[in-house]
């Protein structure tokens, strides 16, 4: 067989700009490289001299789908350096407030942005002329996520109600009752989700990933846990910096991540699903394994049935937090400055969020450190397609081009969160 | 005519606190302020579907954002989406946040887009936090706002001219 190059300029349905560019010679693939070309935004800089209670509201801005994960890691972080306690109400609220996250994100990338994949479409607005029931019932589930955090978070865009400590305000029992109707629907329609996505022809490809996400004693992640892996780590969040590490990469303006002896691993909801299945409530994991998952899935092409699975716990966990709704006493607690580095990690709906403090006397912070899911799994996304190219040779270039974008799909890449990273060339001389 | 106007939805999309990108909701607060019939006058952050619910069930909708194409600042163009989609180069398409174009695309595609769409795209300057509307913006703003009150007094807005 010829030489070949598959490319694709600029990759769509991802976030930001990036592109992809895989040099197969023969049968072998010579090259994969994943080009990020958006502009590196250099927030940790932006971030150095700025007072502490800033921190939410600056990372938030990072990114226009995961805000409340920037808010959430950055209020963990600077609580951590300041001994904080926050009392179970408001973790409660900020656990509502994450599914609603969850369950936008999750939405809007299983209908709008990946399921058009699978069934062939070029985008979702072809989908929809074919699929309407299906799509108008993402739009409502995602407008669902977004109510949570627009009441919550006080707008749906770069929420505005979340501060070290807790939130400015929050609103009455009532509304929250409120939104819970909305939640019933929203429940049957995740459920619906799950058997609608199982019914997609997925591709069969299964790779031994390392797996890292955080892991609760009673709960499914979203703020708190150690951080684990299947390769035996099971690390304190302060510790993450001493396991994980960045590096520049020629063709990227995104740091790539790695292990400390340099392998690739995973994080988002496959990770999350595979070191946490047995924290979901069981009928979620029926639901699961009905659509065919086992209690570990290596399959990333599956992701988009483990993002359904998701959705589902993340309304149910909606419904039983408004359930047990308590007011809190006041809406945040005073936190007590002092000088130190504080750590958070958080699981945004595309995997686990790390951010690192130094805090000065002044309250100002000296240095910031945030790594964001996409970097974390860019490499692994690389090792994807080193993996599936030659195995799918066979197919024709534009065939073997979908299926390559549709794998960078999988990871729901934010290239923006990244470079703070898509376009595709397979390249066959 | 007063069935026409009860259906009529006007709404100005924006964050004011990004500079030019309040042009929309700025224009939309001016119209608050003159149009005292019973049409409503939104502001929003531009999130699609929330504008998809925003417009279900009207008759006609007018959207005014703010636009980054490249061309003078303070240029009004203008589009009547119900006859044509957005160009692209005016009002591109974000994925991750399903924005004002997939919101009519998709409406269009789900028989929801109401029968007559009119986009008013102002040009802006600077789109950085915090800073005030450019002089040209406000101009432009005044000149949207006056040509939608006079569209939305007569029956009918249907206009030849697609685009400037």
């Amino acid at each position: 067989m010829k030489n070949r190059t598959i490319k694709v300029d600029y990759l769509a349905r991802v976030e930001g700009e990036g592109g992809l560019q895989i040099k197969v010679k023969g049968n072998q693939v010579s090259e994969v490289k994943l080009r990020i070309f958006e502009p590196p935004r250099f927030f940790e800089a932006f971030l150095r001299g700025r007072h502490f209670s800033e921190a939410p509201d600056i990372t938030a801005r990072i990114c226009g789908i995961c805000p409340v994960a920037y808010q959430m890691s950055a209020c963990h972080a600077v609580e951590d350096a300041f001994g904080a306690k926050i009392p179970a109400p408001i973790r409660s609220l900020r656990r509502l407030l994450y599914c609603g996250e969850w369950i936008e994100s999750h939405a809007l990338h299983i209908y709008l942005l990946h399921a058009p994949d699978f069934l062939g479409y070029e985008d979702a607005i072809r989908m929809a002329k074919d699929h309407p029931d299906a799509v108008k019932r993402g739009l409502r589930l995602k407008k669902t996520g977004n109510a949570i955090v627009n009441l919550l978070g006080g707008r749906e865009i770069h929420p505005i109600n979340v501060r070290v400590g807790g939130f400015y305000k929050i609103p009455a029992k009532s509304e929250f009752v409120t939104m819970g109707e909305e939640l019933k629907w929203a429940r049957d329609a995740s459920l619906e989700t799950v058997r609608w996505v199982a019914t997609l022809p997925i591709p069969d490809f299964e790779r031994d990933y390392e797996f890292v996400s955080l892991r609760h004693p009673d709960e499914y992640p979203f703020n708190e846990g150690r951080i684990v892996s299947n390769r035996g780590t099971d690390i304190a969040v302060r510790e993450y910096e001493q396991h994980f590490a960045e590096e520049h990469v020629a063709h990227s303006n995104a740091l790539h991540s790695a292990t400390k002896d340099r392998n690739s691993y995973f994080v988002g909801p496959l990770a999350r699903y595979s070191l946490n299945f047995d924290r979901l409530p069981s009928h979620v994991q029926d639901a699961a394994r009905a659509a065919g998952l086992g209690a570990v899935c290596r399959n990333a092409f599956q992701g988009i049935i483990v993002r359904a699975v998701e959705t589902l716990y993340a309304c149910d966990e909606a419904l039983r937090l408004i359930d047990a709704f308590e007011m809190p006493d006041r809406p945040y607690v005073d936190v007590e400055p002092r000088v130190g580095s504080g750590f958070g990690c958080t699981e945004a709906p595309r995997g686990s969020l790390y951010h690192r403090y130094r805090i000065d006397e002044r309250g100002l912070i000296s240095d910031a450190k945030i790594v964001p899911p996409t970097s974390q799994n860019l490499r692994t996304i690389e090792h994807d397609l080193l993996d599936l190219v030659p195995k799918n040779l066979e197919m024709q270039k534009d065939r073997l081009q979908w299926r390559c974008e549709a794998a960078v799909r999988n990871y729901d890449p934010c290239i923006s969160c990244a470079t703070h990273f898509l376009r595709l060339e397979i390249e066959r001389d | 005519m007063t069935e026409l106007r009860a259906t009529t939805i006007i709404i100005g999309v924006g964050n004011e606190s990004r500079g030019d990108d309040g042009a929309g909701t700025a224009t939309a607060r001016l119209l608050k302020s003159r149009i005292t019939s019973d049409i409503a006058v939104l502001e929003q952050s531009g999130e699609g579907t929330a504008l998809m619910d925003a417009w279900r069930g009207a008759s006609r909708v007018i959207l005014i954002d703010a636009v980054c194409s490249g061309v003078t600042p303070g240029t009004i163009h203008r589009v009547d989406a119900a006859a044509t989609p957005l160009p692209r180069s005016i009002f591109p398409c974000s994925t991750h946040s399903f924005g004002l174009a997939d919101a009519i695309e998709m409406a269009r595609a789900l028989h929801e887009l109401p029968t007559q769409v009119m986009v008013y795209g102002i040009e802006g300057a600077s789109f950085d936090e915090g800073v005030p509307l450019s002089p040209a913006v406000e101009i432009a703003i005044r000149s949207v706002a006056d040509q939608v009150q006079k569209q939305v007094q007569m029956a009918d807005f249907e206009d030849p001219s697609s685009s400037t």
